[in-house]
């Protein structure tokens, strides 16, 4: 079925959804990853002090999940607000 | 057969691969020449973006350089990767929407001036060409080494290649030979990476390898971080997996250069045009996605090869006589690369910090891996097949930039706006063809300030296009002498910094800098003032008129209109 179009309301839920990824993008990588490293780094994970684990892993893993979800979410607004 | 015939088979088979694709796809038009005819699938596109992205220092330069920095090497890591969330997220389903060919011309129309247009032509000429003298280097270098040829005959032949398929066969062209060049240097990376892994820590995988534990001698069992830091504190240097200690960088550098390879990622044209190349805006967000698993696979297998490089280089080195070293050791200190010089006498080598015996060029952690992992000869020669696939692919996007630059936006927008599209094509491959012997004339004798700068290309995007093209798309109300004033002051701002710390006081300390950040960083700042100076300004000047923010309004809407071609 297709839906009325609706622009704005399509750009406010655009809007929406990145800035919870933006947001989650930051702590992942500059929170978790840079400002937090060195108590984090206390902790470890398997052979990995966590800190150091997301700086050089982690962060990359979480950034790809990141633009999966955008891409899929992004893919479902265009149908609901249909502008595709 | 030796690692040389082998080097030379597959090499040659490599270059033959990269022709017939070219020929195959050479293109007629000037829509297959700057943007392959808006017909490249999502994943193709994103494998070109990983080859296009990954250039010489990433597959030879970073796991070395990660390997000596440890934690710090993260802002590499998530430096150059984070940015595709930016990317992805602010920029590259929009420019694919405005359509048309060129980042600039985006600048030039949604500021409606020819001077945003030429100022944003003249920063992607500038930084485009930084950048791809050291691919051309790069190549260079890799001939020189692998098949012992003057480095002078190893551009020339790198250059006649890239020639035949990007003036030939133009972004089509470029867009799938780099697809084939990324399948080569991955699986050129992938290799080693997993039979070092497998050697040191019994896991194949290298990202789980880089958690595990030693499998022989003295630290056998013990978890390979923590086996590295005590390697580390025996030697007198930081710990490997220690953040901010003397000898590192602080925190606030950590988080600029962070930040400015980041946005600079996302603002670098020739990774921007990238997205021109796929057909919707829909499919430029998914192809961001395959870009970035594509980058990732290297990315997080470089820092577990730097670990085990960095185990495996200290612990078969360290007070070991200098008669006993590896059979590696041996065939890689010819070139120099690596070399033992014995301050006391002793015959052992000592690499604790100050000593000085040992001295390591920091490429030999990816070019002796395969020697060391004790593999066959063919891969040798593949990761010399890989080296250069990574630098052809970047110099084969950075030259086709640089030729829109020139023949479109300043020749076609801008001198001559009724050229017809036959002469601008023949004026592009022109454009091209002067371009790639420009490069192979920095490759050969590069001026000594390329090297000063090829690094700062990030910082000059980030605090250039950046800024007006998140403004661009996402205020309607930034106006062109707010974007003209933001990009050129974040730009000369950044430069400024750039020079005055490199060049004329090269001599300063961290003390000296602003706010502790080295000029690596400081295009972080520019781009905060490029952002705020473009937002000033456009409160005091008048609004854009009002096709441009229906452009605006229209480019935010993934649908194509019926007319789009």
């Amino acid at each position: 079925m297709s839906n009325q179009p609706d622009p704005s309301a399509y750009w406010r839920a655009n809007l929406r959804l990145m800035a919870v990824l933006l947001a989650v993008w930051f702590v992942c990588s500059y929170v978790l990853g840079i400002f937090l490293v060195e108590p984090l780094n206390g902790a470890r994970v398997g052979g990995f002090p966590l800190g150091f684990w997301f700086a050089h892993q982690g962060s990359i893993y979480v950034f790809v999940v990141l633009i999966l979800v955008y891409a899929a979410v992004m893919d479902r607004l265009d149908r609901r607000y249909g502008v595709d | 057969m030796s690692v040389q015939a082998w080097t030379y088979l597959i090499v040659a088979a490599t270059f033959a691969l990269y022709v017939g694709i070219a020929w195959w796809s050479r293109v007629r038009t000037t829509s297959g020449f700057y943007v392959a005819g808006r017909g490249v699938p999502a994943v193709a596109n994103g494998m070109a973006t990983g080859a296009d992205w990954m250039s010489a220092a990433s597959f030879i330069s970073m796991a070395g350089l990660i390997s000596f920095m440890g934690y710090t090497g993260t802002i590499y890591l998530m430096g150059w990767t984070g940015g595709y969330v930016l990317l992805a997220l602010l920029l590259a389903p929009y420019l694919r929407k405005y359509g048309k060919f060129t980042t600039s011309e985006f600048v030039g129309d949604r500021y409606y001036s020819d001077a945003a247009r030429l100022v944003a032509a003249a920063c992607t000429i500038f930084v485009s060409f930084t950048y791809i003298a050291g691919q051309m280097r790069g190549v260079g270098v890799v001939f020189s080494r692998f098949l012992e040829v003057e480095v002078h005959w190893g551009v020339i032949i790198g250059v006649v290649i890239v020639f035949f398929y990007a003036v030939l066969g133009g972004m089509r062209g470029i867009t799938y030979t780099q697809v084939a060049q990324y399948c080569v240097l991955i699986v050129a990376f992938l290799i080693p990476a997993a039979a070092i892994s497998w050697k040191i820590t019994g896991n194949p995988i290298p990202q789980f390898g880089f958690g595990g534990t030693v499998q022989e001698g003295q630290q056998a069992g013990v978890f390979l971080l923590e086996a590295l830091d005590a390697l580390h504190r025996e030697l007198r240097l930081p710990e490997y997996t220690a953040a901010f200690v003397p000898g590192k960088k602080s925190m606030i550098d950590v988080t600029a250069i962070t930040l400015a390879l980041m946005v600079g990622t996302a603002g670098l044209p020739h990774v921007l045009v990238r997205f021109y190349t796929v057909r919707s805006a829909r499919a430029a967000r998914w192809s961001a996605l395959w870009a970035l698993v594509f980058i990732g696979l290297l990315y997080t297998t470089a820092p577990a090869v730097a670990a085990f490089a960095r185990v495996n280089l200290i612990s078969t080195l360290h007070n070991t006589s200098y008669n006993e070293v590896p059979e590696w050791f041996r065939s890689w200190e010819t070139t120099g690369l690596i070399s033992f010089d014995d301050q006391d006498g002793d015959g052992v080598i000592d690499m604790t910090d100050g000593v000085g015996e040992l001295t390591v060029d920091r490429d030999i952690m990816v070019l002796a891996n395969p020697e060391i992992a004790e593999l066959p000869a063919w891969v040798v020669a593949l990761v010399a097949a890989g080296g250069l696939a990574a630098a052809l692919s970047t110099a084969a996007g950075l030259l086709l930039v640089i030729a829109s630059a020139i023949s479109h936006d300043i020749g076609k927008s801008i001198l001559w706006k009724d050229m017809s599209s036959r002469r601008e094509l023949l004026l592009a491959r022109g454009t091209a063809s002067v371009a790639v012997i420009v490069a192979a004339y920095f490759g050969i004798s590069p001026p000594g300030f390329v090297a000063q700068v090829v690094a700062f290309a990030f910082g000059l995007a980030a605090s250039s296009f950046f800024p007006v093209l998140v403004l661009g798309i996402f205020t309607r109300s930034t106006t062109k002498e707010g974007a003209i004033t933001g990009m050129s002051s974040g730009i000369l701002f950044t430069g400024a910094y750039i020079v005055y710390f490199r060049l004329i006081r090269p001599e300063a300390t961290a003390e000296d800098w602003l706010f502790g950040i080295s000029p690596e960083g400081i295009g972080a700042v520019g781009m905060l003032i490029n952002f705020s100076l473009a937002l000033i300004v456009s409160r005091f000047t008048k609004p854009p008129p009002e096709e441009v923010q229906q452009l605006v309004s229209e480019i935010r809407l993934p649908r194509e209109r019926a007319a789009d071609g």
